[in-house]
């Protein structure tokens, strides 16, 4: 079935959130696993979840990196005491705003017509990827329902 | 003790320097006091890095990768710490579980007692300067105290200069008057010799220390551990260091500085149903001073304390969202009832309230956790959504634990708090 965002909150619910975690290999930078887990094996196609993955990892790897704009950016902070900061945004900043959009695209285009609903990292305080499964409140006959709890409309779209 | 020693150099040896050598002098020490005062605000109020704890799915998740990888656990035991073996550049590091946030601790990260929370590139805790150090305020910690020992090696020496020009002065001028004559040896001037002597030995060292770690990007939790010292073997190294001090130092002190994870502004909910949460991230601050003796006065003392730090989204549904363990809260039930007639009669920006009451009509419900005295002051400052700095001053208000919560519920509101977050998060 294919829901768009809006439908997928009012005739889904929620039928559990998938984690995808934190990947260290390349010490503290901000990394996700690409690991396809398993419960996403009938949802959606591996290479399309590897991608949206690693594109963002491409993206926090961007806010990240250290080079000569950023070490301008800094050295520009600290002459103008970090006052700098009151007009303008810093560049992690800037990326994670195209993290939030590019997410929210993903969400509207790929995920939520399969059912899937990707929750932006940073509201996660840069953990997990979270992945809210949804089954249609109609059918879901067979799938058990997870926690009820959780809000219909869960893990925002970005 | 900076505040003293500053004061006596002003006192005592300034008018004497000013007017002999040049007034540039306190204009210096002047202008080096406020930046050190400037670092040091600017390292105690900021966010040093903490991770926020797990939301409740999340940890039941990894609580069940966890038994799966163990095979099933003996029921009733507390099972041993876990860890996660990671190979990093090479070397391998064990990440810890961390019981009280529920999460593997990224490398590097700790979690302190004191604040209780896991900080990144955890440092030190400073009780200097009341707050973890941490990835975030690490540079200004250590501009505070580089900046701090430029301060106190220039009072130093002006101190002695003084003392110095002062008794070639009487040698010369024996027909002085004796109080004159006496003024270098007075006691002031003395005092401020010892003080300034030790405390210029002592920031000079701690100064030392740290350029030293900045350079071979270490912690000192790591430094002191020896956990990349050439005495464990042969193959320790340190696997973060980018082999080059200057590029250590750079990547410290001028990479670019992430934003903060936790929503200082948004409520931590109780694990009553009805409660809905602050919308955008900004909170209201509890009722007005008169009707917080409505509250059963230990349980409002105890709920603010745990200010600040939760929601960015609200919550629609009846979901407890945050499983507080720190909240105890009893009889919640009966707080809410007198506490649900306070009203929000306070500085809370429209916008917030209107949603509220379209979406969930129970504004009456919400919170009020800070409606103690104790954060009054917060109130006029927080209110306008201040971009800068969060000065909250109380220790208390630092040290409690920041559940970031998100269960967004719409789009719209969602999409705000996801501004307001990244927005406040330019601390």
């Amino acid at each position: 079935q294919v829901h768009s965002l809006q439908e997928l909150r009012r005739s889904a619910s929620l039928a559990t959130k998938v984690f995808v975690q934190r990947d260290y290999s390349e010490g503290t930078t901000c990394q996700f696993q690409t690991k396809f887990p398993a419960e996403l094996e009938s949802r959606i196609e591996r290479q399309l979840f590897e991608e949206t993955v690693k594109t963002l990892n491409g993206f926090y790897a961007e806010a990240e990196k250290i080079g000569g704009s950023s070490y301008l950016e800094g050295c520009l902070a600290c002459a103008t005491a970090y006052f700098i900061f009151l007009c303008m945004e810093t560049h992690y900043e800037k990326v994670l705003k195209k993290i939030s959009k590019y997410i929210q695209e993903q969400n509207e285009k790929i995920y939520a017509p399969r059912g899937l609903l990707l929750t932006d990292p940073l509201e996660r305080g840069m953990r997990v990827i979270e992945i809210s499964i949804y089954e249609d409140r109609c059918s879901s006959g067979s799938s058990s329902s997870g926690s009820s709890s959780s809000s219909s409309g869960g893990g925002g779209g970005g | 003790v900076l505040l003293i020693m500053f004061y006596l150099f002003s006192f005592s040896s300034c008018p004497y320097l000013s007017e002999k050598i040049t007034p540039a002098i306190p204009a210096i020490g002047g202008i080096l006091f406020f930046f050190v005062m400037g670092t040091l605000l600017r390292t105690s109020f900021s966010d040093p890095g903490v991770l926020p704890r797990a939301t409740p799915d999340e940890a039941a998740d990894l609580e069940r990768q966890i038994d799966i990888a163990n095979g099933s656990s003996s029921g009733g035991y507390r099972p041993p710490p876990r860890t996660k073996e990671v190979i990093i550049n090479g070397q391998t590091v064990k990440l810890k579980y961390c019981f009280t946030c529920k999460i593997f601790r990224p490398p590097r990260a700790s979690h302190c007692s004191l604040c209780d929370n896991c900080v990144e590139r955890f440092d030190h805790h400073c009780p200097w300067v009341g707050n973890c150090v941490g990835k975030r305020n690490y540079r200004f910690f250590y501009m505070f105290i580089l900046s701090l020992s430029f301060l106190t090696v220039f009072i130093f020496a002006f101190v002695i200069t003084h003392v110095i020009l002062r008794s070639q002065q009487t040698g010369f001028l024996n027909a002085l008057k004796d109080s004159p004559a006496r003024y270098p040896f007075t006691e002031t001037n003395y005092r401020s010799s010892v003080v300034c002597f030790f405390s210029v030995w002592s920031i000079v060292g701690l100064s030392g220390f740290h350029t030293y770690l900045i350079s071979s990007n270490q912690t000192t939790n790591e430094d002191i551990k020896g956990s990349w010292s050439n005495k464990r073997g042969k193959e320790n190294y340190n696997p973060y260091s980018y082999g080059n001090i200057f590029t250590n130092c750079c990547a410290a002190l001028c990479g670019p500085l992430s934003p903060s994870l936790i929503d200082r502004r948004g409520f931590i909910q109780p694990d009553t149903p009805q409660l809905a949460g602050p919308s955008n991230g900004i909170t209201m601050y509890g009722a007005t001073q008169s009707q917080s003796n409505m509250c059963d006065q230990d349980q409002c003392i105890q709920s603010t304390k745990f200010v600040l730090q939760a929601a960015a989204t609200p919550l629609l549904q009846s979901e407890p969202s945050i499983t507080s363990e720190e909240l105890p809260l009893p009889g919640k039930t009966t707080i809410s009832g007198p506490c649900a007639t306070l009203t929000l009669g306070q500085p809370t920006p429209p916008s917030s309230m209107p949603n509220l009451t379209s979406d969930t009509g129970l504004t009456d419900m919400i919170p009020l956790k800070e409606e103690h005295e104790g954060h009054q002051f917060l109130t006029p400052e927080e209110a306008p959504s201040p971009p800068g700095m969060l000065p909250s001053g109380s220790p208390i208000t630092h040290s409690h634990t920041m559940h970031v919560l998100s269960l967004a519920s719409q789009d719209s509101l969602h999409e705000d708090s996801v501004r307001g977050l990244v927005k406040l998060s330019s601390v």
